[in-house]
């Protein structure tokens, strides 16, 4: 019975791999060479899994204990320590190098890549991109109130232009590389895009970041997954990734800071007008 | 292993204290068994609470449209069930428990060598599970932080029990550091000092090395998780500013400023993973040992096992900013700490086989406890490789905050030390109790919890693959990700989890059945080696030995020795003492 049992956990484990409906979901950035380290991966644990245990199972039936069976006495044997250690030595490394690499250009934005705010609060999702000027405006939880809601630094030229989408939703432009720039302003968050195969913490205090480049249209999901309260769950967000021509037409519907300000301004002198007809 | 000289007691033995009442027998008591039977119950009942915790919260995650229970009872049960399991629970189990009962008995001393500071330390961590499940009951209830307690979140109003449970959890910890501290000295010092003559520490059964191990690493690795919480404490009750920036609170700015967030969680983790290895090492240990037992054979490679403990012990100091990846800490401490992580896969990864090279050409009985062992086995090592996916910072990069996580985590540090520890259980209640625990339940016990826990947890990995984060009170809507055959999967896992949970009412049955009806068992059932076996009674008295303390004269693991009669000779009996096989004339040489 006890072989029996291990043959199928080996057995089942390796066919569930195969055939199971739950695997990543179709990848929609550049980082495919993440799901590569992930499938070389599962190739040599998979493989130390099966061999190991096979090895147990194999020992289970052939040792069993019998009437007559007495133990071999064998303390050590320095060959089999030092062949296994090497062997496993080579594995290890075998996989850390490519995972390093990768990392390497993950942790490495291009030159080119845009830089595009992500903000996080309790919990929901503002975005700002630079405008005209490439250049996110600087900013700081203290600025934040009712009418600054980004904490933008008002005397900040490099702001004037920046654009705040106060919405969950956020346009990229297909096969243009984004480097997220990733802000909180109360507790941890986490900005997840499944299928981009890529998350970061928000840090409220600092500026963390990631890049990506989008490499297929749609809509993806932003989930946080970094526990930030009762809401956490709940705290989900949209990307969407669009062609050239139908992500500038988004923008061009979007405000900047300054517009925003004028707005605001435009309204404050409209009502005061009003009140003073009264 | 060849004898040596046995060096002539230096010292005169100090007599132990006695009781002089029912009182200071029974319950402030200063025998190291009696405290170890009391930090044993405790941590299971503290422990049984966090598994009831979590048939809630399975129930939550499979049905979500019942809400069972509420967003803010979710993540407060998640955060007591992963620090009581985690800490109260196995830290307990392991050190106070099975540190306390083996330690005097296996190196062969009377007692531990400061009894009453031993009792103290019992008495302390009693304490602190009671501030712990007062939080329970306190307006606005536990904390809900998560079992890392990461600032600001833990003390802001987005989290349920930020009024006092997250106060309370924070002074428990402490109380907890301090009780700790204080059996911990006595552990290590009682293995250093209070030795039996022979007891070389190379010839101390790997369950002490890995007792003695565990413990070190604890003395090193809590005082950080101890002043984080104080500096934590500070910040939540005199708005001090350790690891809060400046922030807005639902729209109100907060007078916080300068601190760090990430400070917090270098702390933390520099105690939580090497808490990992304080859970991880005494396993080894105690599992080298059943298994060497059960198949009567030498643990395979002693020194390489003795070095693997030490060193993993050693390397867990530094690889904690694995936890860290995406925390977004300086970005090249990855490369660092990844390299540093999968080095430590290569001690570990020797320990497993030589467990199984131990089986080799070994007599294997199929005992309760070697179950457990198998058990272990299997899933250390599933949770062991899936370790060097989350190790190997960019693959963690997709995974880590997933369920991904979660059933790693849960194979390698809840349900394999969880294994051990009812193997263990099984192993050593005839010494205990002097009975047998009752076999059919034993097995049916073990097979529905070894089986039942690799069904909640080999699948559960899945679905960390298609994105769904850890520490969600339901999914919710969502498109692309969670199917209905994901819905599905999880409630198939909750109905595993609830079995399981069933199993675990079996075994307390058991454990409570026998010690009235069981069995009697019979001297060292098991004929085993080490000392603990060869006291004049069993259970064993007051003061462990009779007259003499045991003299040592070999390792523990003379199973199956060429030569001798018996296929084992305990530690204490002389080659001149061993019984020959026939056709021998001395041990391992046939007459001619
Ligand atoms: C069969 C028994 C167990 C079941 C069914 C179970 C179930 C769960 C569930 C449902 C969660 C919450 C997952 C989430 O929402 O992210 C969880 C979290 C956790 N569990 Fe268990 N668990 C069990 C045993 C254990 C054991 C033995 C340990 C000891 C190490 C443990 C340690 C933890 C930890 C540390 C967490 C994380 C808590 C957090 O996210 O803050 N569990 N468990
Ligand atoms: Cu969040
Ligand atoms: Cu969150």
């Amino acid at each position: 019975m006890v072989p029996f049992i291990l043959l199928v956990i080996i057995i089942g484990s390796v066919l569930f791999h195969l055939y199971t409906p739950w695997y990543s979901t179709p990848i929609a950035s550049n980082w495919s060479s993440i799901d590569s380290t992930i499938e070389l991966t599962f190739a040599m644990t998979g493989a130390v899994y099966v061999l190991v245990l096979g090895f147990m199972t194999y020992c289970v039936i052939k040792f069993k204990s019998t009437k007559k069976r007495r133990a071999d006495y064998e303390p050590e044997s320095k060959k089999a320590e030092v062949i296994l250690t090497v062997l496993t030595t080579i594995g290890v490394a075998g996989l850390l190098a490519p995972g390093l690499i990768v990392w390497d250009d993950y942790v490495s934005p291009p030159e080119e890549a845009m830089p595009i705010e992500a903000m996080g609060q309790q919990w929901y999702w503002n975005f700002r991109l630079p405008g005209e000027d490439g250049i996110l405006g600087t900013t700081d939880a203290r600025n934040i109130s009712a009418d600054n809601p980004f904490g933008m630094n008002e005397n900040d030229p490099n702001g004037k232009d920046d654009i705040l989408i106060e919405g969950d939703t956020l346009h990229l432009e297909h096969d243009k590389p984004v480097k997220f720039l990733l802000r909180s302003i109360d507790v941890l968050h986490n900005f997840y895009v499944p299928q981009f195969r890529a998350k970061m913490d928000l840090v409220p205090g600092m500026v963390t970041f990631y890049w990506i480049r989008p490499t297929v249209t749609g809509n993806y999901e932003i989930l946080c997954a970094e526990l930030c309260g009762v809401g956490h769950h709940a705290m989900r967000g949209e990307v969407q990734v669009d062609e050239a021509s139908d992500y500038q037409e988004w923008l061009s519907d979007q405000l900047t800071f300054e517009a925003i300000q004028e707005q605001a301004m435009l309204e404050r002198d409209n009502k005061l007008a009003l009140n003073k007809s009264n | 292993m060849s004898e040596s000289i046995i060096p002539e007691s230096e010292l005169e033995e100090v007599e132990l204290y006695h009781p002089k009442s029912w009182w200071t027998e029974k319950v402030f008591s200063q025998d190291a068994k009696l405290i170890a039977i009391q930090y044993g119950l405790t941590a299971f009942a503290i422990g049984f609470v966090a598994l009831v915790l979590s048939w809630f919260m399975r129930i939550q995650i499979a049905f979500p449209e019942m809400a069972i229970i509420s967003e803010g009872t979710y993540y407060q049960f998640i955060t007591m069930h992963g620090m009581i399991m985690v800490v109260y629970l196995l830290t307990a189990l392991f050190l106070g428990a099975f540190g306390n009962y083996m330690i005097p008995l296996m190196v062969g001393a009377r007692d531990m060598v400061f009894p009453y500071l031993n009792m103290i330390s019992y008495w302390t961590y009693l304490i602190a599970v009671l501030v712990l499940f007062v939080s329970f009951f306190t307006p606005g209830g536990p904390t809900g932080a998560g079992w890392t307690l990461y600032p600001p979140q833990a003390i802001l109003g987005g989290t349920p029990g930020q009024e006092t449970g997250i106060i309370l959890m924070l002074v428990s910890l402490c109380i907890f550091i301090v009780g700790f501290t204080m059996g911990g000295l006595n552990y290590v010092i009682t293995i250093l000092q209070a030795r039996t003559r022979g007891m070389t520490l190379m010839r101390m059964p790997l369950t002490i090395w890995g007792i003695f191990t565990a413990t070190v690493l604890a003395l090193f690795a809590f005082p950080a998780l101890f002043v984080s919480a104080v500096m934590m404490l500070f910040d939540k009750l005199l708005m001090t500013s350790f690891f809060m920036p400046a922030l807005v609170e639902f729209g109100e700015n907060l007078t916080y400023g300068g601190g760090s967030p990430i400070l917090f969680q270098h702390l933390f983790w520099f105690f939580g993973h090497p808490e990992v290895y304080i859970v991880a090492l005494p396993a080894f240990g105690i599992v080298s040992d059943l298994i060497s037992i059960h198949a009567r054979k030498n643990i395979f490679g002693f020194r390489m096992m003795v070095w693997a403990i030490v060193g993993i012990g050693a390397l867990s100091f530094i690889v904690w900013a694995h936890h860290m990846y995406v925390s977004g800490m300086n970005p090249y401490f990855g490369f660092f700490f990844a390299t540093t992580t999968l080095i430590i896969a290569v001690p570990t990864a020797l320990k497993v086989y030589n467990w199984i090279l131990t089986l080799w050409k070994g007599n294997i009985h199929l005992t309760i406890p070697m179950l457990f062992c198998l058990g272990f086995i299997v899933t250390f090592l599933n949770g062991g490789l899936t370790g060097l996916f989350l190790g190997n910072v960019i693959v963690d990069v997709p995974l880590s905050d997933t369920y991904f996580v979660v059933a790693h985590f849960h194979m390698v540090m809840g349900i394999a030390p969880v294994l051990v520890i009812l193997g263990a259980i099984y192993h050593w209640y005839p010494l205990i109790t002097g009975k047998m625990m009752h076999d059919g339940m034993g097995r049916f016990h073990f097979w529905v919890t070894f089986v039942g826990s690799y069904l909640i947890y080999f699948p559960m990995h899945y679905l960390g693959f298609i994105g769904v984060p850890r520490r969600y009170y339901e999914m919710g809507q969502t498109e692309a990700l969670y199917t209905s055959s994901a819905a599905d999967l999880n409630v198939f896992i909750t109905i595993a989890a609830l079995a399981v949970g069933f199993a675990q009412l079996v075994f307390v049955f058991n454990v409570f059945w026998s010690a009235k009806n069981g069995e009697v068992a019979e001297k060292n059932p098991w004929k085993a080696t080490s000392l603990e076996w060869r006291t004049p009674e069993q259970p064993p008295i007051h003061g462990n030995f009779g007259k003499e303390l045991p003299v040592v004269y070999r390792w523990a693991y003379d199973y199956s020795v060429p030569g001798a009669e018996d296929d084992f000779i305990p530690q204490d009996v002389p080659n001149e003492k061993v019984t020959l096989a026939e056709g021998y004339s001395e041990l391992g040489v046939e007459k001619t």
